[in-house]
């Protein structure tokens, strides 16, 4: 029951982009088209339950019991930094077809905030190793839901008549907004 | 004169958040308030300078291939520096900035500028530079938080002038978004009228 709580409140209630602003650069940066909002979404999916998974071992087991839990940002960004690096080499090797699609997106991952900011959520809200992984993946799927929902009204807008000041960056904040209060309904039902 | 112009060209014509879109989380994120949003572009600031300094101190010594793990161990060391000294003489805003104080570290611009400045010029205008993208990230995140207290809850720096509450809406989530596009409409049609 718990785990359906912590899914449907990361997926919806407490949406990473939408509600927590992680992750704007590539929800503003690769969303122009459907398909590689698709591509950024499973690699980033992928990179945060390995992350949070990797960072979640480390605290408990090296950091607290050495009690240098204030060396967490230094050793969580490293650790995120060296796993998308070997992803990226044993996804070479192994599965040439998934590197050809998530291949281009890993190694702008390692700067992106949601991924840190989940393995921190993670570790800041007490959880354990399980519900650290579901809620991972859940917030993977959020982002991914935000993303693509974001990248197909944006496809649609590149037809739209928007006013000079406005083409671009700035009507997509607006969007953003508005997609924002829509995920505001889902406010209380958790 | 160029130092002056390395200095200024953060703040309006290569402005980090405006113009160059980088560092929009914590952009979005922390700007409830104007004092939210300047505490934080302080913070970013503070490492900015820092990290641009050591990086163009020792930009010879490091090998090529390691650079990048090298610059973001150099700007983490810098984060948990803020992170401690912030939750030891301002906890209020330490509470208040939250998750994005440790998220400093995979902020673009600090990075950013290590790479595209700092690792390429020398001490002198790599602080300027830094200086200079720091105080222009601040101005934009204290104008950005000022207008959603403005809206949000009428009042400006804590100090209310209206009695109630604002429009709740430019407080919450989805004002951080709708302010900021405007905000970046606005700049855009000044800096097009000046070129």
């Amino acid at each position: 029951m718990e785990y359906i709580v912590i899914i449907i409140s990361a997926i919806f209630v407490n949406n990473i982009v939408l509600t927590k602003f992680l992750g704007i650069c590539p929800f503003i940066g690769v969303s122009n088209k459907v398909e590689t909002a698709v591509g950024m979404s499973g690699a980033v999916m992928f990179v945060m339950v390995l992350a949070t998974l990797a960072t979640y071992l480390l605290q408990v087991y090296i950091l607290q019991p050495l009690g240098i839990a204030f060396m967490q940002t230094i050793t969580f960004i490293l650790i995120i930094a060296a796993l998308v690096q070997l992803v990226e080499i044993i996804l070479k090797k192994v599965s040439p077809a998934l590197f050809q699609a998530l291949g281009i997106f890993l190694p702008l991952i390692t700067t992106n905030c949601a991924v840190l900011g989940v393995a921190i959520l993670t570790i800041q809200s007490d959880y354990n190793l399980t519900e650290g992984v579901v809620f991972a993946a859940a917030s993977a799927m959020g982002f991914g839901l935000s993303l693509i929902v974001f990248s197909s009204i944006r496809e649609q807008m590149d037809l739209a008549d928007i006013p000079g000041g406005m083409k671009g960056v700035p009507i997509s904040f607006i969007v953003a907004g508005l997609l924002a209060m829509a995920f505001m309904g889902f406010a209380g039902i958790v | 004169m160029s130092q002056i112009k390395n200095l200024t060209k953060g703040l309006i014509n290569e402005n980090p958040v405006f113009v160059l879109f980088l560092g929009l989380c914590p952009t979005l994120g922390t700007t409830t308030s104007a004092i939210n949003g300047m505490g934080m572009g302080l913070a970013t600031l503070f490492v900015l300078v820092m990290s641009n300094l050591v990086v163009s101190l020792i930009k010879n010594f490091i090998p090529d291939k390691v650079r990048i793990p090298a610059f973001i161990v150099i700007i983490a060391s810098f984060v948990t520096i803020v992170e401690l000294s912030m939750q030891a003489y301002v906890p209020a805003l330490f509470d208040a900035l939250g998750l994005f104080i440790p998220l400093i570290v995979v902020n673009c611009i600090v990075l950013g500028r290590a790479e595209a400045f700092a690792s390429k010029n020398n001490i002198y205008s790599s602080i300027i530079d830094g200086l200079g993208m720091g105080i222009g990230f601040t101005l934009a995140l204290t104008v950005l938080g000022g207008v959603r207290e403005i809206l949000g809850s009428g009042s400006i720096f804590g100090f209310k002038f209206i009695e109630g509450d604002g429009m709740l809406l430019f407080i919450l989530a989805p004002g951080a978004f709708i302010a900021l596009g405007y905000l970046i409409m606005l700049m855009q049609k000044i800096k097009s009228k000046s070129a």
